[in-house]
């Protein structure tokens, strides 16, 4: 009787430590501490591109949207954007749409940039940091894979090679 | 489990040294004295090991395994502290390549076994999480067991018992009035007196030895504190880097509020324009050397309508606030703390385009170095248009000019510049005391004319949730130091045999303040002061007498 009642005391609190102990771990390395995590929905923003057009990424709902935080110094960003580039021009005709939101340079050196590469996707200026705030970018380059219901499927840091932004663009074809 | 019946019919778990009540030694020992620690009670850990939760129970209660894990969280965090951490890295370099190139071997290898992101890491979270583990499970383990052996004991002591205190003596009086006297001087130091068939056990300050487990309660407090800082809204730490003129976003608010640099004010002690007691000390150190002034004169606002990144906000005044060094803008639990600065970022510069020649010029081009317009007209046929624009300018691996980032640290410009005589226009490159023609002689050349400057101001943005939590927490633990520290658990067993009084007594901490307490209470009374069998046992282990002396 004792030995038993012993027993669940003990595994309730070992249960109970391991819990928090847990939460803790799993909450401060694998989870992020925020909205900003996959699965979650992406947060909405409205931001203007190089010809003036407004974006506004719920409107894209429906579509898989390929967005790419980017800024022109960024050697990694300015690898991968002929590869975005060219696999844009393939699954554009299959609902993939890419943003690239450029972290607030100026407008000439952006303009620059995009036709130097001969970009073809809407590439918008995040000229107030509230895009990316809300998106927490730290690293560049980061892009965030977000599906057909405006959910965050994926989030890469680093440079991708041209075969990786295919599968990520295959992964987000609605 | 068996219990134990001792001979004075108290049933004592199993395990226990000695008779909770009586204090006969459950397994006769030859050991002259006593291990008083824990009362002798049956710590549950050192008695059952069945299961897997009791090994892991068990393992977790071992105060030595709690040492060694704090012994090797301290080695860990000491090790952390010996290369940089990845979060104080220069941006944008890869973490493997830098500790490589900068500490060479022992680099790659404080970044290959993890080092380099250690306070995050799992195994060092593990570590902490295991030290608030041992923390709990340690002191269930003992308080409970501690508080019934406490309870429990009795005030008739069996003879064994009181002889194998480490104070001890036996007197051989016959006095009525004797225990009277005794038990008056005990009472008015304080002692709780318990009588029974003429045994006495005075006792006080019991309550010391809870000490250790409130404190302890104060540390787990403190830890759950600690751990809510990762749920979400618990605690924001940001910083925001603010030039003059702008208006921001304050990250962490969720967009909820923006805030003004209206200016930053950066002031020095100076010569001459202080109160006189200070120039001694200017005079030291130089004019101008000692900072007196970091401010900040920041208006806060707060979006009104929905919130959606990157759409123009409607703000609505909340406040103006001067923020200086430890005098926060407060507002809605979240507060904007002074941290950082930058004097005079570029802002602006102005060139003029002049014939290199006769220097005549042709007018001035203000370039906005944040957000520059591509084409400047000056009329009468000369115009200027900027090619390309790099505000941090280097060069490449490739040799061609690039920007390290968007800050106009060191801005460089290709301009072309177009005059009646010059249709197709002249390419120039100008940096900061540098001119480059990449395509031969120029005859217009754009002279630099002046820079326009602002200073940056960098906030922390806190709130924190947890703050108070911390604060109970760490004040439970030091009214569990102090209570541990500042009393002392005392004892003292008095006992008749055959005509003869025993005395025994036992102090958790500071045995020679019990000693003279002893003293004073046996005064005059015929009792006989009792001896320290412990030092006893040391003194002649030396070679010495009773007294320390050798003959």
């Amino acid at each position: 009787m004792m030995k038993k009642q012993r027993l669940v005391v003990r595994t309730v609190i070992l249960l109970l430590l391991l819990s928090a102990v847990g939460y803790t771990i799993y909450s401060s390395i694998f989870a992020e501490k925020t909205d900003i995590k996959v699965g979650a929905t992406a947060p909405d923003f409205v931001l203007t591109d190089l010809n003036g057009k407004t974006h506004r990424l719920s409107d894209y709902r429906g579509k898989g949207v390929f967005l790419n935080f980017w800024g022109t110094w960024c050697k990694p960003c300015e690898k991968e954007m002929p590869y975005i580039n060219r696999q844009y021009a393939v699954y554009k005709k299959q609902g993939v749409e890419v943003l690239a939101v450029n972290v607030g340079e100026p407008k000439l050196s952006v303009q620059k940039f995009v036709d130097r590469f001969g970009l073809t996707f809407p590439v918008v200026i995040d000229r107030e940091d509230q895009v990316m705030n809300a998106y927490e970018i730290n690293p560049l380059p980061t892009t965030f894979l977000i599906d057909k219901d405006g959910k965050i499927k994926q989030i890469i840091t680093g440079t991708m090679t041209e075969e990786m932004v295919k599968q990520y663009m295959e992964s987000i074809k609605p | 489990m068996e219990q134990v019946k001792c001979e004075c019919g108290h049933v004592n778990p199993y395990g226990t040294a000695f008779c909770e009540s009586c204090g006969k030694p459950i397994e006769e020992t030859t050991k002259p004295l006593l291990d008083m620690r824990y009362e002798g009670s049956a710590r549950r850990s050192q008695t059952y090991n069945k299961t897997i939760i009791d090994k892991i129970w068990n393992f977790f209660s071992s105060v030595k395994v709690g040492v060694w894990l704090i012994v090797i969280t301290l080695i860990a965090s000491a090790i952390g502290t010996i290369f940089p951490q990845e979060m104080y890295l220069p941006p944008n370099v890869t973490p493997a390549q830098y500790y490589e190139d900068q500490y060479g071997w022992a680099g790659k290898l404080y970044y290959e076994l993890g080092f380099n992101n250690l306070y995050g890491s799992w195994w060092y979270m593990l570590l902490l999480a295991s030290i608030g583990v041992s923390l709990v499970i340690c002191s269930l383990d003992r308080v409970i067991p501690l508080y019934r052996a406490l309870n429990n004991q009795g005030v008739v002591r069996h003879e064994t018992f009181l002889r194998r205190q480490r104070l001890f003596s036996i007197t051989n009086v016959n006095d009525e009035r004797l225990f009277e006297t005794v038990k008056e001087r005990l009472a008015k130091r304080r002692y709780h007196i318990r009588e029974e068939n003429g045994n006495i056990l005075a006792e006080k300050g019991r309550f010391s030895r809870w000490g250790p487990y409130v404190n302890h309660i104060g540390l787990i407090i403190f830890l759950i504190g600690a751990m809510l800082r990762f749920v979400p809204g618990m605690y924001v730490d940001k910083v925001l880097w603010i030039r003059e003129g702008e208006t921001k976003e304050i990250p962490g608010t969720n967009g909820k509020y923006f805030l003004k640099n209206e200016k930053f004010i950066f002031e020095t002690y100076e010569k001459g324009k202080e109160n006189e007691v200070f120039n001694a000390a200017i005079d030291r150190v130089g004019s101008g050397m000692v900072a007196k002034t970091y401010q900040t004169n920041a208006v806060l606002y707060k979006r009104v309508g929905p919130v959606i990144p990157g759409d123009e906000p409607k703000l609505q005044k909340v406040k103006e606030y001067k923020i200086r060094v430890n005098d926060p803008l407060k507002y809605d639990h979240y507060a904007l703390y002074q941290v950082d600065f930058k004097l005079n970022e570029l802002s602006k510069m102005s060139f003029q385009l002049i014939d290199k020649k006769t220097g005549t010029s042709f007018g001035t081009v203000t370039v906005d170095l944040r957000n520059p317009t591509s084409s400047y007209n000056l009329g009468k046929g000369y115009r200027v248009e900027l090619l390309s624009y790099f505000p941090d300018f280097y060069f490449d691996n490739d040799g061609n000019p690039a920007t390290k980032t968007k800050i106009p640290n060191n801005p460089a410009f290709v301009f072309k510049m177009y005059a009646p005589d010059k249709p197709k226009g002249e390419v120039s490159f100008v940096a900061i005391r540098q001119t480059i023609e990449p395509f031969g002689n120029n005859k217009y050349k754009m002279a630099f004319a002046g820079i326009e400057t602002r200073n940056v101001s960098a906030l922390t943005v806190r709130r924190d949730f947890t703050l108070w939590i911390l604060g109970v927490g760490g004040t439970i633990f030091m009214i569990g130091v102090i209570q541990g520290m500042y009393w002392n658990h005392r004892r003292i067993w008095l006992k008749q045999v055959n005509g003869e009084v025993w005395l025994a007594a036992h102090t958790n901490k500071n045995w020679f303040g019990l000693k003279n307490e002893i003293k004073s209470i046996i005064e005059g009374t015929g009792l006989a002061m009792p001896v320290d069998q412990a030092e006893m046992k040391k003194k002649a282990a030396q070679g010495g007498n009773e007294h320390g002396a050798t003959q």
